[in-house]
């Protein structure tokens, strides 16, 4: 194992799984194609890091100033998609998802090659969903238009909110009066999917405050809204502050009104809910998310990067230098990985499916659970009689609990 | 100087009466007994200081650690007088220290014809050791007064001396003055205990009679039992009876300690051994009780004999219910050595299956429960203790209640409860509060000494239930530590009781249920329901919990629904650990016992039930 690795705890790391070959090989009997293909690639940089982030990200001086690393680390991810496909074989890419980290600090130049990599290797369906993540301040009209030019046609901003204290306490770095520029620009550029994501209940943040972000959403050319309640996470900034008590841990019933307000108003703007956090237009739902949701194959490239091939789920190794220097050597840069048991693979069935407007099968649950839930007022009721478990807007509320209760069989 | 070569000894069933001296020492915890006791062991040469072992008599391990003495023993010691020069054999006959053991005492007492009063030169007498001290007065033992610990800085004998002398109408330089632990004055003690307390009477051609003060369960020998020989003779090869039962047993051993077992002939008028018989279970050699000779028996018992009758219950639980076969033979494996524990099997709703077990007052209830933990590694739910009550319906019937949840609903005529005189000692500063307490708590004043011009003795009757909840606790608090309580049963009287049920959604919780007075289910209902809203985590729908007596309502409480129970992400990386999250989850629910549709942890019942602080407390004191 790489010394660096072991020795640096980040938030939201897993338990040690067990070891992955040094060529990368999926155990025996395992393989793709069975389900939908996705990529995922990580770029794990950003300008600077927000003190609520716990994702896998750094800043160049975090990474000791050397700027030639973005250019190194590209190369590894093109190595990576060579390996990829030597394991899964000639697979179809339904979608790409570039994540973070913040995709758009490479240049276009830079996706463009990775995307040029993945054509070499990989079909690509005919209607690919090429998704970008990007930060108001991170692109440019002239940006966007490369990046349209490379083949992304599908861009998530990360707006977060459009009250400027927020913003502050979220570390985040642009201001509001850029959103709707940027967005339109996006749209000018020939981007037909835009998405925002957004963040509720942070400390300070009224539901009026809220709502008002929300509403100055609504009146821009967008297909698809995230919206998800501040976690805080251990080994944060926003952590530690929350255990000093500078900052107050989010009120999470305050927490559920901000997502009755929210619901309300996406749906009275012709946004529907397709899972807990996420609301599109008509087709405008994410298509990559949904390869998550259903339990479909994906590759994760990129440090860090998390990927799901036939009930074998495998994680990279997180630091960008550990990762880089794995595949210099031509070995594979995962770190461990875990083999579901068929136990566990039904329970993420069950865990994916009930988040998501498709649901469940009546039959995948237990009938007198499921009652009692209908009678709660959680599912819906006209899906129940059609034989599948969706939840209402107070069962999306309490999915957990009611994922708890439904897996208790 | 008179430490005695054994061989110069008496040899045990050879013993002249008249050079026999029985006695006993009356100390609090903390006073110094078990040092003193070692000290005399040293002394007299039958251990020697190599072999020596801080608190020597203390036998078990939880005795040693809480420094008190549960099981009494009796050590022969062999001594010759300082002031006469002859050769005479002392019984120290160790008595235990806890008010929940007042019979114990009684019968260790009445296997003696003298006491040592020990009490610390640096704190005074106590209430238990009063309590004590009264009661071998009633025995006409002869009491020596001693001051022990006179060593420490802190010690003031001149000022204890005087209130003992005041106990007991002697003189104040009447009392001896020593230290255990450097072994001042202990030899002088000694030669007293020779000169003051007379030597045992009886008639050694009558039938033999012998008084059981004590019988131990032992592994690997059966039941271990000490009597006291009052008139005859018992020899190895008799055939023994037990009055009380009338059951015989061949004797297998019979002996003295010294204070290692030594196995002999036999045991004489005034002597003090142990007898082994092969029997295994205490209950069958009860202490009280009255050995004699199965082929030429007395026809009169000893006086004195009692059933051990348990005072407060309680039910224990095994935390996980696949324990309860564990703890039944854990329970059983007990009883075998405490014949006053009485358990009988009890299923509760919220518990699930379990024990409701009688013990003789709260330390016993605690000595059992760590015992159970410790000896048969259980962890155990034991709800809040509680007295037995004797209900008279109106139409005549009568229930015996010694749970909570059995209080009947029907037209209750009257309800009993047991009663106690309970003993308090304090600085006098604190009367007033004292008294307050006592009053909140039901009691009728008996009455009120002084000691010394500081000290006072207050007498309360009081209802047992008003002590087995956290009664010394309070009293600690309020006194800053100084009052000890002693307590004894007296009967029972009429009281105005009610059940008071708890609801989670309209479903009574049995283990919370309890029997309170009138006046205080009020009280008892708001602090319940209150502790309970904050004890059990919120559900998919709102709880009210409600207190009731009958179907009346008297206190009211909710637990709002969660209102929001959802991880907010879960993409690719998120989802192996969103999926541990979860099965962790749901591993905690496991550990959850359903009300209805209430998901309570047992963390919750274990804190609602919780008496632990008061019971610890009251052991340490």
């Amino acid at each position: 194992m790489d010394r660096a690795d072991s020795e640096v705890v980040m938030p939201g790391d897993l338990p040690v799984g067990e070891p992955v070959p040094r060529d990368g090989s999926l155990p025996a009997g395992v393989t793709a194609g069975k389900r939908p293909f996705a990529l995922y690639i990580h770029i794990p940089f950003c300008s600077r890091r927000c003190g609520y982030c716990d994702f896998n990200t750094y800043t160049i001086a975090e990474l000791g100033g050397d700027e030639s690393i973005e250019k190194r680390y590209v190369d590894a991810l093109i190595a990576e998609i060579a390996m990829a496909r030597v394991i899964v074989g000639d697979q179809q890419v339904e979608t790409i998802f570039f994540g973070g980290g913040t995709p758009t600090l490479l240049p276009s130049s830079e996706i463009t090659r990775i995307l040029n990599a993945v054509r070499l290797h990989f079909r690509l369906s005919d209607d690919v969903e090429i998704t970008t993540e990007a930060n108001p301040d991170s692109v440019t009209a002239g940006s966007l238009g490369e990046l349209r030019a490379a083949g992304i046609n599908r861009i998530s901003f990360g707006v977060q909110s459009t009250t400027t204290h927020v913003l502050k306490t979220l570390d985040r770095t642009h201001n509001p009066e850029q959103v709707p520029v940027v967005v339109q620009a996006a749209r000018d550029a020939g981007f037909s999917h835009i998405s925002v994501d957004l963040i509720y209940g942070t400390p300070g943040e009224t539901i009026e405050e809220w709502r008002d972000s929300v509403l100055s959403l609504l009146t821009l050319p967008i297909d698809h809204i995230s919206a998800y309640s501040l976690i805080v996470e251990e080994g944060t900034k926003l952590g530690a502050q929350v255990r000093r008590g500078v900052l107050a841990m989010p009120d999470e019933d305050l927490n559920a009104d901000k997502y009755i307000v929210a619901d309300d108003l996406f749906t009275s703007a012709g946004f529907s809910w397709y899972e807990v956090s996420n609301w599109a237009k008509p087709g405008g739902a994410c298509k990559h998310n949904e390869m998550y949701w259903m339990n479909n194959d994906w590759w994760g490239l990129g440090a860090g990067a998390h990927s799901h091939v036939d009930g074998v789920r495998w994680w990279n190794r997180k630091l960008p230098a550990a990762y880089i220097k794995e595949l210099q050597e031509g070995a594979s840069p995962a770190l461990a990985r875990e083999i579901l048991t068929d136990d566990e693979r039904a329970f993420e069935e069950l865990m994916l499916g009930i988040r998501t407007r498709a649901g469940l099968p009546l039959s995948a649950v237990s009938q007198s659970v499921a009652e009692q839930a209908l009678e709660d007022g959680n599912l819906d009721p006209g899906q129940y009689a059609l034989g599948r478990v969706v939840l209402t807007r107070s069962g999306r509320l309490i999915a957990d609990a009611l994922l708890r209760a439904f897996s208790d069989v | 100087m008179p430490a005695l070569p054994l061989n110069e000894a008496f040899l045990p069933s050879q013993t002249p009466p008249e050079s026999i001296r029985n006695f006993c020492i009356i100390a609090h915890i903390d006073h110094g007994k078990s040092t003193l006791a070692d000290r005399m062991l040293g002394i007299t040469g039958v251990v020697e200081a190599r072999n020596m072992r801080a608190q020597y008599l203390d036998r078990m391990d939880i005795e040693r650690e809480r420094g008190i003495t549960i099981k009494s023993q009796a050590v022969r010691l062999p001594w010759r007088s300082g002031l006469d020069g002859k050769p005479y054999i002392l019984n120290m006959i160790d008595t235990p220290g806890h008010v929940d053991f007042t019979y114990e005492v009684s019968r260790s007492l009445a296997a003696c014809e003298g006491a040592v009063l020990l009490v610390d030169a640096a704190q005074g007498i106590e209430a238990q050791t009063l309590a004590n001290l009264y009661l071998a007065m009633e025995n006409n033992l002869t009491i020596i007064p001693v001051l022990n610990k006179i060593d420490l800085p802190a010690a003031q004998p001149d000022k204890y001396a005087d209130e003992l002398a005041r106990l007991i109408g002697c003189d104040p330089s009447d009392c001896l003055r020593v230290s255990g632990k450097t072994g001042i004055g202990v030899e002088e003690l000694l030669d007293q205990i020779v000169l003051q307390i007379p030597s045992p009477q009886g008639d050694a051609d009558a039938p033999a009679r012998a008084m059981i003060f004590d019988s131990v369960y032992d592994t690997y020998r059966g039941v271990v039992t000490y009597v006291r020989v009052i008139d005859g003779h018992l020899s190895g090869r008799d055939q023994i009876m037990m009055f009380s039962t009338g059951v015989r047993h061949e004797m297998l051993e019979v002996g003295v300690i010294s204070p290692e077992p030594i196995a002999g002939k036999g045991l004489g008028v005034g002597e003090v051994g142990y007898l082994i018989t092969g029997v295994k279970d205490v209950r069958q050699s009860r202490v009280g009780d009255t050995v004699t000779n199965a082929i030429r028996p007395a026809t009169v018992a000893l006086g004195g004999y009692k059933d051990p009758r348990p005072m407060v219950f309680s039910g224990l639980y095994p935390m996980d219910g696949a324990d309860y076969t564990q703890l039944r033979e854990a329970l059983d494996k007990l009883q075998l050595n405490d014949a006053a524990l009485v358990y009988e099997p009890e299923t509760s709703a919220a518990l699930g299956f379990g024990f409701r077990c009688g013990f003789l007052g709260l330390l016993h209830l605690e000595i059992v429960r760590e015992r159970l933990e410790r000896e048969a590694g259980l962890d155990l739910i034991s709800t809040a203790p509680n007295v037995v009550y004797r209900v008279i319906m109106e139409d005549g019937k009568e229930i015996r209640v010694t749970n909570p949840s059995e209080f009947p609903t029907g037209k209750i005529g009257q309800v009993f409860e047991p009663v106690v005189r309970a003993t308090i000692l304090a600085p006098s500063e604190f009367i007033g509060t004292i008294m307050e307490l006592c009053q909140q708590r039901r009691g009728s004043l008996m009455g009120m000494d002084y000691l010394s011009e500081d000290r006072i003795e207050i007498r309360y009757s009081l209802p047992l239930a008003e002590i087995v909840f956290d009664f010394f606790d309070n009293l600690k608090s309020r006194t800053r530590g100084y009052a000890s309580l002693d307590y004894e049963p007296t009967g029972e009287e009429d009281g105005d009781l009610v059940k008071v049920d708890i609801l989670l959604q309209g479903e009574a919780v049995d283990a919370f249920s309890a029997i309170v007075h009138k006046d205080k289910a009020y009280a008892y209902g708001v602090m319940m329901t209150q502790k309970l809203r904050e004890l059990i985590p919120r559900q998919q729908f709102e709880v009210p919990i409600q207190a009731a007596i009958g179907s009346r309502v008297i206190a009211r409480e909710s637990i709002r629904a969660i209102r929001k129970d959802v991880l907010a992400k879960c993409y690719g990386g998120d989802i192996s650990r969103k999926r541990k999250l979860l099965e962790k989850q749901k591993e905690g629910k496991k550990r959850m016992k359903m009300v209805g549709r209430v998901e309570v942890p047992q963390e919750a019942f274990i804190a609602a039930l919780s008496t632990d602080a008061d019971v610890k407390e009251k052991t340490k004191k």
